[in-house]
């Protein structure tokens, strides 16, 4: 048994003992994880010596780790602020993002103030706009979440003055969690909302201010609430970091883009 | 001991011993570092505070103790009986093949993880109770899910003792004519007790410290609950949605929320010492 | 009436545990059933042996498989020999010494993961300064499984019958030889158990291993490297990623087929104790 013990830790030494290739981290925002783990798949089968790993955690996760060295590339599912004047930012994707109701709900279309009313808990019932006697559910994202952020920036709200019957991390959480509820109403990335719809799942997609929510109107930016998806470094970022940037707003990655219900950025 | 090995081997497994203690005042000593920044500013109003947003600054942590308490107290109110009752049957009523088969499969419920529990209620149970009473995600959903992990727990434990009863004392119980209930009072009346002490305090702990599930099926509002249907959030449920990207001193409130959750969990093994019964946890999962 | 009242709790009796069974029973089915049909389109063989691909909506779970059994066994290898020598000094002890130790024990088997979880990127990410990483995850997993693990072992140890003690007591073995030959082989059935547990535990952990052990799908090559346990992958698959549902529960299925083999190892090991 003491021998069997013994190899078991060589094996495992040895493991640990390989040779580390050259390492990229990425961090930041898990909306925009997915699609860079898929594009530094392929970047590194053109380059078998690196090794690239992509984390989560949010984006102001990614603007941390850029900042204090722990990553060598942010990720945001945002466009940097104004005090991220010091990160340089490449646009990969974009994003929009709109309302989501359940499939039964008779509902044609908000507009901006209606949104604003059913999310401040103004508007408490259905009632007023599709006749039904029943009370709003409103699913909101978490404090903190970019995705918030530019909902509240595009209708002109704070944080605490949204009254929400439900709070969610994820975005397939928000999908879910409203096809669950037919007296949902929560907003969420149009283009996973688009996947899950031809998918089956028990969501409709919102038009607002008379603009119908499809990815074909993110790409001609007729559509106003999007979001570009964004890689940020800081400083001089070295050649193998330049490489990978330019690869990645490339349109050699562009069926990955739309494989994960985003929308090439305009070139 | 004249040996040097034997005496290497003693000091050794001390010292072992010692190192496993020092473990939990290791981890009660990060989370206070963690949490020193909101303490030294927010102080008691950390506890009393029913409002939470980072945002602007508010961090009070009393919905989310009243959440946590509320889904813990539910799972168990409707886990206990349950629990009670499967471990009546598998260690108790059945027997044979067919204990062993209700036995496998509450292990098999025991190991289903909580990220598949939880997925299951938000797609088939808060439907469900959204059509009773919106919006589905609610105290209810989640006591419903929790109880469902707790259960086998439960279960386990009092199958477990139930078993260890030997049997020419049902025997005499048979011979003497007593029914079921007798039987069992009479007999395994204490055991049945401490099993379910012991059970309930496994699980209580448990439930507190349950994530992902929670997280998914309770609406994670941060509002104290007004009744079954209203949405819950837990300690654990805050920790998880915001402590990825919460800096500074959101961050030194998320560890407050640690620091109370690992109290609580401490107040029930309190209390069950108090009272005078010893978690006899080797038979949990024998 | 006596009588009545009595045969009216004999039946109560029987009614609380059937009702119960078939609670039970009729809740795992639908769930068991919900998550067969869900996963079907990605079931297969394939799962085991190939790379997620596709953002994990297809291709297989070889890495992940390979990440979850390195965060095991690391966290394994360092709970397992810790413990047992403090299982051995404690199964000795009668001090109050030995109920501090069990108690301070007790408290961290209740804390919640997710604490320990923070702790070990706080710990072992940041301090040790192993970020994210299988290691990372390995020994926050050792830490949550290390009560386990003792208690188990102590009950273990105990069980070792008292006439071999004596008897290596009259022949003046050392202790070494008397737990070597004897101790721990009566314990094995035990740490077999709390072996399983671990596991079940490891492969039940989202929050806390999504803190310490990383995010990244990809192959690790070392212990330094980061990865996905199952459960977390699940979670990301299900939650992070649109259409990824029947991939989720696909993932979910074979969790469940591995505690089932190692439920089965389980019984295995005790029978093979047991008949020694």
């Amino acid at each position: 048994m003491l021998l069997r013990l013994r190899l078991v830790v060589i094996l495992l030494a040895g493991i640990g003992a390989m040779p580390a290739a050259e390492r990229l981290t990425i961090s930041g925002s898990s909306t925009v994880q997915p699609l860079v783990a898929e594009i530094a798949r392929r970047f590194e089968e053109r380059h078998p010596e690196l090794r690239i790993d992509v984390q989560g955690g949010g984006s102001s996760r990614g603007v941390v780790d850029v900042r204090s060295g722990r990553a060598h590339i942010g990720m945001l599912s945002r466009a940097p602020t104004a005090e991220e004047r010091d990160l340089k930012g490449t646009i990969i994707a974009r994003d929009g993002i709109a309302c989501i109701v359940h499939r039964n709900n008779p509902l044609t279309g908000l507009t901006s103030v209606e949104v604003a009313d059913l999310f401040t808990g103004r508007t408490a019932s259905w009632q007023a706009l599709t006749g039904i006697d029943r009370s709003v559910v409103i699913v909101s994202k978490a404090e903190g979440r970019a995705t918030l952020e530019l909902f509240l920036a595009h209708f002109r709200l704070k944080a605490d003055q949204i009254r929400a019957q439900v709070v969610i991390g994820d975005n397939a959480q928000g999908i879910k969690t409203v096809a669950a509820n037919p007296d949902g109403i929560g907003y969420v990335s149009i283009g996973a909302a688009e996947t899950d719809i031809a998918a089956g799942v028990a969501i409709r997609l919102v038009p607002l201010d008379g603009v119908t929510p499809t990815s074909a109107a993110v790409a001609d930016a007729t559509w106003p609430l999007a979001r570009p998806l964004t890689l940020v470094t800081t400083g001089s970022p070295s050649a193998t970091v330049q490489a990978f940037l330019t690869y990645a707003a490339s349109s050699a990655v562009d069926d990955l883009i739309i494989d994960l219900a985003f929308v090439p950025p305009p070139r | 001991m004249r040996r040097w090995p034997d005496r290497l081997l003693v000091l050794s497994t001390r010292g072992a011993a010692v190192a496993a203690a020092s473990v939990l005042a290791l981890v009660l000593g990060i989370v206070l570092v963690g949490a020193m920044p909101a303490l030294a500013r927010g102080g008691a109003g950390f506890l009393t505070g029913a409002n939470w947003s980072p945002t602007t600054g508010s961090f009070g942590a009393w919905a989310m103790i009243a959440g946590s308490l509320a889904t813990a107290g539910l799972a168990l109110a409707i886990a206990l009986p349950i629990g009670f009752g499967c471990g009546l049957a598998s260690g108790w009523i059945l027997t044979g093949a067919a204990a062993s088969s209700l036995r496998a499969l509450i292990m098999v419920l025991a190991g289903i993880p909580s990220v598949v529990l939880g997925l299951w209620g938000l797609t088939t149970l808060v439907p469900l109770i959204a059509r009773w009473h919106a919006p589905g995600t609610s105290l209810l959903a989640a006591g419903l899910v929790l109880a469902l992990m707790l259960v086998p727990t439960i279960a386990l434990i009092v199958d477990a003792t139930l078993r260890t009863v030997p049997a020419e004392q049902r025997v005499a119980a048979a011979a003497l004519a007593l029914g079921r209930w007798s039987t069992l009072r009479a007999i395994a009346g204490r055991a049945c007790r401490d099993s379910l002490a012991t059970g309930g305090v496994l699980a209580v702990a448990r439930a507190l410290g349950e994530t992902m599930a929670v997280l998914l099926v309770a609406g994670n509002v941060a509002a104290l609950p007004d009744g079954l249907f209203s949405p819950v959030r837990t300690l654990t449920g805050a920790m998880a949605l915001e402590m990825a990207y919460a800096t500074g001193e959101h961050r030194a409130a998320l560890f407050v929320l640690a620091g109370i959750a690992v109290a609580l969990v401490a107040l029930v093994l309190v209390l069950l010492r108090a009272s005078g019964l010893r978690p006899a946890l080797g038979a949990a999962h024998a | 009436m006596r009588k009545l009242d009595l045969m009216l709790r004999d039946q109560a009796l029987l009614g609380v545990a059937l009702v119960s069974t078939l609670a039970l029973i009729g809740a795992s089915t639908w769930l068991v059933i919900d998550l067969l049909v869900t996963a079907w389109p990605r079931l297969g063989w394939h799962l085991l042996w190939q790379a997620p691909a596709r953002a994990g909506r297809a291709g297989g779970l070889s890495s992940i498989l390979v990440a979850t059994g390195a965060i095991v066994a690391i966290g394994l290898l360092l709970a397992a020999p810790l413990g047992i020598a403090a299982a051995v000094a404690l199964s000795e002890a009668r001090s109050r010494w030995a109920d501090v130790v069990r108690t301070s024990l007790d408290l961290l088997a209740g804390a919640p993961s997710i604490v320990l979880g923070l702790v070990g990127l706080l710990l072992f990410g940041d301090l040790l300064g192993l970020g994210y990483s299988l290691a990372t995850g390995g020994l926050t997993l050792a830490l949550m499984v290390l009560p386990l693990v003792i208690r188990f072992a102590e009950v273990g140890i105990r069980s070792a019958p008292a006439e071999q003690r004596a008897a290596a007591a009259a022949l003046a073995l050392s202790r070494w030889t008397t737990l070597r030959r004897i101790v721990l082989p009566a314990a094995l059935p035990s740490l077999a158990a709390a072996i399983t547990l671990s596991i079940g535990r490891a492969l039940a952990e989202t929050a806390a291993l999504v803190f310490t052990a990383g995010g990244s799908d990809r192959m690790p090559t070392s212990w330094a490297d980061p990865g996905r346990t199952l459960a977390v992958h699940i979670y990301d698959v299900a939650l992070n990623v649109a259409g990824g549902d029947a991939s989720a529960a696909a993932a979910a299925v074979v969790l469940l087929a591995i505690l089932l083999v190692v439920q089965v190892a389980l019984i295995v090991c005790l029978r093979c104790g047991r008949s020694r």
